[in-house]
């Protein structure tokens, strides 16, 4: 299984294309050699937010601008998914016969802000908190049109 | 001088799953049965808030109490929703509007982890679909980045499971009434990360009200008055670290529990080293450990030593969670703070039972806390 950044077509199983699409528009960059998460910054005192809103929590400001985020931090927390979230809203694998545990946790981006994200390790022997972490693009599901669907998700440096 | 408020009269139904009674109905019973305890009937009621988060407006019960004409008012406030209502009537008897009046809440909620409204909650589609909208994600990353900074350990984590149940079992109403031990506690299913099946509560069913009055009236209709010294509700700063946030601000904050144990504390002159028991949120267990220090009964970190030495338990030194907590009465959400009042006024007055606590408690606190980052507090004396 993939976990690919490098571009918005990967080789399906039959070697066909698989054309993968993101789980929304306007949260992540996409397609891209190096998708960054979109967030926007507050134009009165420089708060960072994510995802993209009008109006700033810390100051109370209304005026924001669109701001791409950093791609690489630390992990300030983190858990393991280990049961089958509801679906909906869930996108991904709820059969409990298949379901893979997931990793979950925030990822503090220097000068920014804690982000809330997938992992791709769900092992809490690898966790650790303080860890270099990476932004990537992961696969979720298949949409009715057969395209693979993605989000984000961070993985530990290696 | 405002005017003092007592509470004269509580009712509650049993807690747990209630196959063929709607969250509404079971409402309407915990209304009849304060009114009992008050010994007053419906029509003497002249004003109510109430609500629930999944079971109804609370204002149509009226259809099944009587149509009296009283001011209702519906309260919806997230897991503050019992809590508000509790908060609303007080006021309005402090103001000097009403004499006698009611708050009530209810729930029955589905089965497993509660499913996240991510559009209701202001969150994007992407979030859910993406497996980010569980609340019981956010307890797992609370507690280990707590245990990480402050040396909790697990066992004490389990510990806290423990309690609850032990104390669930000397509880009627309560849903869970079975002990469980610590190791059946550590070796059930690890749902998220540091937390196992039985740190978790589930939501549940149930219904509590309570029936207040000025303080220089409730002589009329109780011999056991217990005085309302403070009801508290807050929201989240900037920088606190709540459940379903995508992210986070660099800067900390406390919390919202910091700031309502505060406010409350001051509404009621009196400080941590004043309360004789707790009601804490626990939600799972890692939440009672932390809410311990959040709520200002002691520093971060001793909980360890505290809990590992049974000072919370109902014949230690400050029992937490005398009834079983939200661990073994599950949270229907409109109901769950103010089971806590519930709980605290039985044990001030005497009538806890088996689960009693010895030495005649005069002070209680309630602390409920929840979605989308709130807490409401309040401190009960006889």
């Amino acid at each position: 299984m993939c976990i690919d950044v490098e571009g918005r077509h990967i080789e399906g199983r039959e070697g066909a294309t698989m054309v993968q699409v993101p789980v929304t528009d306007g949260v992540f960059t996409w397609p891209s050699d190096h998708p960054q998460l979109i967030g926007s910054r507050c134009v009165t005192c420089g708060n960072h937010m994510f995802p993209v809103q009008q109006g700033c929590p810390k100051c109370t400001g209304a005026e924001t601008e669109e701001v791409l985020l950093g791609r690489r931090g630390t992990l300030w927390t983190w858990t393991v998914q280990g049961f089958p979230p509801k679906a909906p809203p869930y996108a991904g694998d709820v059969d409990p016969k298949t379901f893979q545990a997931f990793g979950v946790g925030y990822v503090e981006l220097p000068g920014q802000l804690k982000i809330e994200s997938r992992l791709t390790e769900a092992d809490p022997e690898k966790l650790k908190i303080g860890m270099e972490m990476e932004m990537v693009i992961v696969p979720l599901s298949t949409d009715a049109h057969g395209n693979e669907v993605v989000t984000f998700a961070f993985a530990p440096v290696a | 001088m405002t005017t003092q408020v007592a509470i004269v009269g509580i009712g509650m139904h049993e807690f747990g799953r209630t196959e063929g009674v709607s969250g509404m109905d079971q409402g309407v019973i915990a209304v009849r049965r304060a009114c009992a305890d008050a010994g007053v009937s419906w029509e003497d009621m002249q004003f109510a808030f109430g609500g629930s988060m999944a079971a109804g407006a609370a204002d149509t019960m009226v259809s099944l109490l009587g149509l009296t004409g009283l001011q209702f008012i519906n309260v919806a406030n997230g897991c503050a929703t019992g809590g508000s209502a509790l908060f609303s009537a007080y006021n309005t008897i402090r103001s000097g509007v009403f004499d006698l009046g009611i708050a009530v809440g209810f729930d029955k909620h589905e089965r497993g982890a509660f499913r996240v409204n991510t559009k209701g909650s202001g969150l994007g589609d992407w979030y859910g679909a993406s497996g980010l909208a569980l609340t019981t994600q956010f307890f797992g990353m609370k507690i280990n980045r707590y245990m990480h900074e402050y040396g909790i350990s697990q066992s004490t984590l389990a510990k806290v499971s423990e309690k609850a149940f032990r104390n669930g079992s000397l509880n009627p109403m309560a849903w869970r009434r079975k002990p469980i031990s610590e190791e059946e506690v550590l070796n059930s299913a690890m749902l998220s990360y540091p937390l196992t099946q039985y740190m978790f509560c589930s939501p549940g069913e149930g219904g509590v009200a309570l029936i207040l009055a000025r303080a220089d009236k409730a002589h009329l209709y109780t011999d056991k008055p217990i005085f309302l010294k403070a009801a508290v509700v807050r929201s989240r700063r900037f920088g606190s670290f709540e459940v379903l946030a995508p992210s986070i601000a660099l800067e900390h904050n406390a919390g919202p529990t910091v700031d309502a144990s505060k406010a409350a504390f001051e509404m009621a002159g009196m400080g941590p080293q004043d309360m004789d028991i707790a009601q804490l949120q626990d939600t799972e267990s890692g939440a009672e450990v932390m809410h311990m220090a959040e709520n200002g009964f002691c520093e971060h970190g001793e909980q360890e030593f505290m809990i590992q030495a049974g000072e919370t338990e109902i014949g230690g030194k400050f029992p937490v969670n005398t009834d079983g907590g939200c661990l073994a009465n599950g949270e229907p959400i409109g109901a769950s703070g103010l089971r806590q009042v519930y709980e605290n006024v039985l044990q001030l007055r005497g009538q806890a039972g088996a689960r009693q606590v010895p030495n005649e408690p005069k002070t209680a606190y309630t602390h409920v806390y929840g979605a989308p980052g709130i807490s409401g507090v309040t401190i009960l004396s006889r």
